[in-house]
């Protein structure tokens, strides 16, 4: 293989990849906060790229305007969702509120089909983001190079409040210890809604940036992602948000590589993801950086 | 309070999967002229099963049959005195729930004939079910091969990939000239490796050359990340592209095949005939060549000017009608034909016998006649997108 190729082969990688990191943090964010599998989260980055289409066919905003009010409009739709399908099972057993999450899953879906309907829409696709580069052989689209600096700037942002802002030392408290950060004065609902809040928000800016680059919806389109990006986050260490990141560029550069170097492999793409989650799960459960708990959030 | 909630909760959802189960069923219903006439008895109606994808990945080819049958139902009401009712079941795009929706249509329903599916795969599930239950299953678009084999309840209107591969192999040396070509398949669906595997094998016979294909890379169903296979394509010496496969995934082909810069020639079949692969691919789907069944612009028989102006008035005088809409069309005047031959409505293996009878139809998408497998031998369509419109490129005769 040529070094052009492999670049090739990495650049694709690596925007792939972006994008399963930006969806495995939401999963890892509400894990550590409530250890909640959120089976809705593939689903609500489905809605948030409808929101975004539907803004730009529908009312005509100007990219930049639609994809700011998916974002906004998603951690809304997000928060609610938490209060109608996991609030009131709070203190149930974790069993409930986990079949709960399956629930929403699949109520989103079907009604994605039932309001947006079965066939596939084709995602607007600014100028801007389809100008096609060439760097000695390598070639290049601009969302393929926007879409890994947009999710390490979040990612970035992201990090610093959770460490360094009091609304992040209060995620910090509620992950570690529920009771007691309630009774340290701290308004747990709230942290719980900004904790959906941003997880959903980085669902639709996944969405957005998803549609951009594979211009087709569907209403389920949230499902093979969401289960990618489950697996990402269980890899890199669920509860850890810099786990995510390198969970989903392991998951992302994966897939691509596996295409490349063992082609008659390639219909085994999919089955990738599961081995890559078994072997961690028996080799390390707590996922590649797991323990690291002063991410946690 | 709590758990008052949350039963209620859990109650709302249980209640919009069964809500949304029951629309399905009873939105086709509200399509034809029966629903109104409660007073009618079950014995005036004629029920005929429509087993389409409405929902999946299959949803467009779908919906665009279901016009093709609804425009059918229109202008044919009924049949022997009988007023027909068209009940369609979703088969959801998925081999599954295909096998389930056809047991509902035999079981359930206790249709009289089935019309459908778009996409092979989902025929071939349904097969056994259709043979178990005696009625007879008329294909509208499902061309592989296994769908009517080894099974005597199974007919179509189309013509079968062994025909189709052989032409588009035929397209690729003749006026293609290409000696070297790579192709990608979608792995998990009967219909895309059938035809590559026709393909292949009338490219190696044209050729010569056991090494003609150069490459065959797989996807699977619902991928959307092509881009490490055409990654490969590129590097490899392949003048041409055979691409057969559904078409959600065929445009994103063509797309990330544009921005990678791999500028060879796009072969497909007649799966690539729907609206989305062009809205979706955009400028990238431009000189994309496939085969398909039937073109507007060649009128074949009486039945196409009656079905254009009939889908015209429907759909507005600009809408071009896809090549599996006339299909469908004529899978259900097919049905009709041979109910009428038969003189019943109920006896299901009489009408199959009927419809195995049926010789120089003629069909809105040209001359039906099934061969002994139960498949229509008829000419297949080369067409071309150009200008963001398929456009008609040429016709080749069955051979």
């Amino acid at each position: 293989m040529s070094i052009q190729t492999f670049m090739q082969h990495m650049v694709n990688g690596i925007s792939l990849g972006s994008l399963y990191a930006l969806l495995a943090i939401g999963y890892t964010m509400v894990y550590g906060i409530l250890r909640l599998i959120n089976f809705a989260h593939g689903d609500i980055f489905m809605i948030g790229t409808y929101i975004a289409f539907y803004a730009m066919t529908a009312f005509f905003l100007p990219w930049w305007a639609a994809f700011a009010l998916a974002l906004v409009l998603t951690a809304i739709f997000g928060i609610l969702v938490e209060r109608l399908a996991y609030r009131p099972l709070r203190n149930s057993p974790r069993i409930s509120i986990m079949i709960s999450a399956i629930g929403a899953s699949f109520l989103i879906e079907n009604l994605g089909i039932v309001v947006f309907g079965g066939r596939p829409k084709a995602f607007p696709i600014a100028p801007v983001f389809a100008k096609i580069f060439n760097f000695g052989g390598v070639t290049m689209v601009s969302v393929q190079l926007i879409i890994p600096v947009v999710t390490l700037v979040f990612l970035a942002m992201l990090v610093y409040i959770v460490n360094h802002t009091k609304t992040g030392m209060a995620m910090r408290a509620v992950s570690k210890d529920y009771e007691a950060a309630r009774l340290m004065g701290i308004d747990v609902d709230v942290i719980i809604t900004f904790t959906f809040g941003i997880g959903s928000l980085l669902a639709a800016l996944g969405g957005v940036l998803w549609g951009l680059k594979y211009p087709q919806l569907i209403p389920l389109m949230g499902m093979m992602p969401g289960l990618k990006c489950f697996i990402a986050a269980v890899v890199g260490g669920i509860g850890s948000i810099k786990g995510a990141v390198v969970g989903g560029f392991i998951l992302g550069l994966g897939e691509i590589l596996i295409v490349a170097l063992l082609p008659s492999l390639t219909g085994f793409r999919d089955a990738f993801a599961f081995v890559l989650l078994i072997v961690i799960l028996l080799v390390k459960p707590s996922g590649l950086m797991g323990k690291t708990t002063t991410e946690k959030v | 309070m709590k758990r008052k909630l949350a039963l209620f909760l859990a109650l709302v959802m249980v209640f919009s999967v069964f809500a949304f189960g029951c629309a399905k069923e009873e939105a086709p219903a509200g399509d034809t002229a029966a629903e109104g006439e409660a007073t009618e008895t079950e014995s005036d109606v004629v029920k005929v099963g429509v087993f389409e994808p409405m929902t999946g990945a299959n949803a467009a080819g779908g919906a665009l049959e279901i016009e093709g049958l609804k425009l059918a139902n229109k202008l044919y009401p009924e049949v022997l005195g009988k007023k027909v009712e068209l009940v369609i079941v979703d088969n959801k795009s998925d081999k599954v729930e295909a096998a389930n929706a056809a047991r509902r249509l035999v079981d359930k329903e206790k249709v009289s004939i089935v019309l459908g599916s778009w996409g092979s795969g989902l025929s071939i599930a349904a097969g056994p079910v259709y043979k178990d239950a005696q009625v007879a299953a008329i294909g509208t678009s499902c061309t592989n091969p296994l769908v009517t084999l080894g099974n005597d309840f199974y007919f179509r209107v189309c013509f079968i990939d062994s025909f189709q591969g052989v032409v588009m192999a035929r397209y690729a040396n003749d006026e293609v000239g290409a000696k070297k070509i790579a192709i990608i398949q979608e792995i998990s669906n009967d219909y895309s490796v059938a035809l590559s595997k026709f393909f292949t094998n009338e490219m190696i016979r044209l050729t010569g050359d056991e090494d003609v294909i150069v490459s065959v890379s797989n996807y699977n169903t619902g991928d959307q990340d092509f881009t490490a296979q055409l990654t490969n394509i590129k590097n490899s010496d392949a003048e041409a592209i055979f691409a057969p496969g559904n078409f959600i995934e065929s445009a994103l082909i063509m797309k990330q095949a544009k921005e990678l810069g791999l500028d060879l020639p796009m072969l497909g079949a007649d799966t690539w005939e729907t609206p989305e692969v062009i809205e979706i691919a955009k400028e990238a789907a431009e000189g994309a060549v496939f085969s398909t069944f039937f073109d507007s612009e060649v009128p074949l028989t009486e039945e196409t000017t009656t079905f254009l102006d009939a889908y015209r008035a429907e759909y507005g005088a600009d809408v071009e009608p896809a090549a599996v809409t006339a299909l469908a069309y004529d899978a259900y005047l097919v049905a009709l034909d041979a109910m009428e031959r038969a003189g019943t409505t109920t006896d299901t293996v009489a009408i199959r016998d009927a419809v195995a009878e049926t010789s120089m139809f003629p069909g809105a998408a040209g001359i039906i006649s099934l061969d002994e497998n139960g498949d229509a031998v008829k000419s297949a369509i080369i067409k071309v997108i150009e200008d963001g419109k398929f456009k008609y490129k040429a016709t080749v005769e069955p051979f």
